[in-house]
């Protein structure tokens, strides 16, 4: 009974002794209230349980393996596969000509489009969370991009050259003034002899600030619920004791909102990684559907989850250990 | 911040009476706030116009003639009205029949999702049971693996659906699902569908916040489990289940992936979106068999009206829901 006492549990299998006692009839513990409930908790997740097992393990695992097989379709049967090592990963790293190249863009992609995300959507949320005229209005049309760049849309939009055209006739009507505004910025800072390589960052930063934007409507509402959960009574409390706006932004504002950063930085991940005009997955349904490889697309899909997971670690690692640093 | 803490001295004193008594505060702190909320309005002014500026675009694009395109002199508003650019992209996304089908398969499958993931959630959010840690973790890894990563798998797997070699014993062969809605529907009911991870995060959050007192109660006057959560609990939390349902439906309507991959055989619009360009060239060629090619811009007026009748209803629903949408994912944030 060590596992009722306290909850501590003695050896790792007692949860899974406890699971049998609780399921299983014809013992003490099967009869009591806690394993009643037990069972109605379990039968209320019972859908989740069945579809992850069936839709997402079994795949999972299926695929895992498919990625270390040559797999062939087979007319009428299914598909064959035969082992084949890790020479899948070594064709999608080595020879196929474009993995490679995406997989990097689209990681230094994300690591930019993460952090610049999360600036953004919190100056955007802080001035959100500001008294002024048409504020709902703005709050509305900052989250109308959640509809407006999901599923379809935003890889259509990508490819529109269209828009780019107008851009050029527009610029060619003012003749010789229009400026392209970052490279004139960038053109005064190397004459001012500033590295190039370090404001190269912040270009792409500015020159891919509607794609920011746009991917960050959940982001801001999150952290304007951050915002909007701080007792006013701290502020007047700091404003009494003669604290200035900006200081009192980095000690109240900050630290209350920043437990929130890591929410918003999973979830900017997951959702750059996610994205449909994503250069690696496009390419990874083309290898799935045209070239019908299906051991390589895995292979392919399974690095970049890979990936990503890292990714994930990595940033929560840091962010929990900014965060605390608080407290 | 903005609050106004100057020491009330009169009602009738001037601005700058006021001012000199403050030994010029206060005229500091006025034009401080006035830059304050000039900075701020220009930021909030371009950032919203640029979000809806394509929008905009797109309106006045699709009601321009061809020529008006090439014409540099045209910038937003067009010189030929026309209406004979939606004519083609109905013709090309099959219009009322894809659009239907949109409809209904998306009502269907956001209803079966949210249903499951509210079941769930409640599960996962009140009750204690073995593994739960375990089968939560398994909800976290819903949320962050890349659909990508087991289409395959699945693809596989639907396509040659079978359950223990029951169907080969009985039919002798399996059979293949994907032409049906079916895989896609058990998939939504047991919440594999589109992001229902995050719905589930989402619920759960909600109904841990919901005083036990409430559902002692209930059960202290005799009310079964089931009925607690059917007649308490759900009134309560219908407008965190209206915001998923809201998402659940936005994100289905638009979605191209679970669609590509499970219900290729119903025409739907994202799909048929997807693949406008590719069918342009016939469409516009005089007799089927040769392909023609079609000008870039011409390409992107179409594309962008297609978008835009993709957007036109979700827009409207977004209007009337906006509340609904930006509340319940607040409630849910702010409680992490």
């Amino acid at each position: 009974m060590a596992v009722q006492n306290n909850g501590i549990r003695e050896h790792w299998y007692d949860g899974i002794l406890d699971a049998l006692k609780i399921y299983i009839p014809g013992n003490s513990t099967f009869r009591t209230m806690r394993a009643r409930n037990a069972r109605t908790g379990t039968l209320f997740i019972l859908p989740f349980i069945i579809g992850f097992l069936v839709f997402m393990c079994r795949p999972l695992v299926e695929s895992f393996i498919f990625s270390f097989n040559d797999v062939t379709l087979v007319p009428g049967q299914g598909y064959a596969q035969s082992f084949v090592g890790i020479n899948n990963f070594k064709h999608a790293l080595l020879v196929d000509p474009e993995y490679n190249e995406y997989l990097l863009e689209e990681v230094g992609q994300m690591i930019i489009n993460t952090i610049a995300t999360l600036v953004i959507s919190f100056v955007v949320a802080v001035i959100l969370n500001q008294d002024f005229k048409g504020r709902t209005l703005c709050r509305a049309i900052f989250f109308l991009p959640v509809i407006l760049s999901s599923g379809v849309l935003p890889g259509i939009e990508h490819q529109n050259e269209f828009y780019d055209m107008m851009s050029g006739m527009a610029e060619a009507m003012e003749g010789s003034s229009g400026v392209n505004i970052s490279e004139a910025l960038q053109q005064l800072l190397s004459v001012s002899g500033v590295g190039n390589q370090v404001f190269e960052v912040v270009f792409t930063m500015i020159d891919s600030i509607y794609d920011i934007v746009m991917a960050s409507g959940i982001q801001i509402i999150v952290f304007l619920s951050g915002l909007q959960s701080i007792s006013p009574s701290l502020y007047e409390a700091a404003d009494v004791e003669g604290c200035s706006a900006w200081e009192s932004f980095w000690k109240i504002t900050f630290p209350m909102v920043s437990p929130l950063l890591l929410v918003n930085c999973i979830y900017t991940i997951i959702d750059f990684f996610m994205k449909n005009d994503n250069k690696v997955m496009e390419l990874i349904y083309q290898v799935t559907y045209q070239d019908f490889k299906f051991g390589i697309s895995a292979a392919m899909s399974w690095m970049y989850f890979g990936i990503a997971l890292a990714f994930i670690g990595i940033s929560s690692f840091i962010i929990t250990k900014a965060v605390k640093s608080y407290e | 911040m903005s609050k106004n803490n100057t020491v009330f001295i009169g009602k009738n004193k001037s601005f700058w009476d006021r001012n000199r008594r403050s030994e010029g505060y206060l005229l500091q702190r006025r034009t401080k706030q006035i830059c304050i909320s000039i900075v701020r309005a220009l930021l909030m002014f371009g950032l919203c116009f640029m979000i809806i500026q394509p929008m905009l675009i797109r309106f006045s694009t699709a009601f321009m003639e061809e020529k008006d395109l090439y014409d540099s002199t045209i910038v937003l508003v067009p010189r030929h009205l026309t209406t004979e650019n939606f004519q083609h992209v109905f013709n090309l996304t099959g219009f009322p029949t894809s659009m239907v089908n949109t409809l209904w398969i998306s009502l269907v499958v956001s209803v079966l999702q949210v249903i499951s993931c509210t079941f769930v959630a409640y599960g996962f959010a009140r009750f204690e049971f073995p593994l739960k840690k375990f089968w939560f973790a398994c909800v976290v890894l819903l949320i962050i693996v890349p659909p990508t990563t087991i289409q395959t798998s699945l693809y596989m797997s639907f396509a040659n659906f079978d359950i223990f070699g029951i169907f080969k014993a009985l039919t002798g062969g399996p059979i293949n699902l994907r032409t049906s809605m079916l895989p896609y529907a058990l998939m939504s009911l047991t919440c594999m569908g589109l992001k229902n991870g995050l719905y589930i995060y989402m619920l759960r959050q909600y109904f841990k916040n919901v005083p036990d007192s409430l559902e002692e109660a209930a059960r202290v006057d005799g009310c079964s489990t089931l009925r607690t959560f059917t007649q308490i609990m759900l009134p309560d939390a219908m407008p965190t289940i209206a915001s998923c349902f809201l998402f659940s439906f936005v994100w289905q309507w638009t979605d191209l992936f679970y669609s590509r991959n499970f219900l290729s055989t119903y025409k739907l619009y994202s799909v048929e979106l997807s693949s406008i360009v590719s069918r342009m060239s016939r469409y516009f060629s005089a007799d089927a068999s040769v392909a023609v090619v079609v000008p870039v811009g011409r390409q992107q007026q179409l594309i962008s009206i297609g978008v835009l009748i993709c957007c036109i209803p979700l827009i409207i629903l977004y209007c009337f829901t906006q509340k609904t949408f930006v509340q319940s994912l607040a409630m849910t944030g702010s409680k992490e």
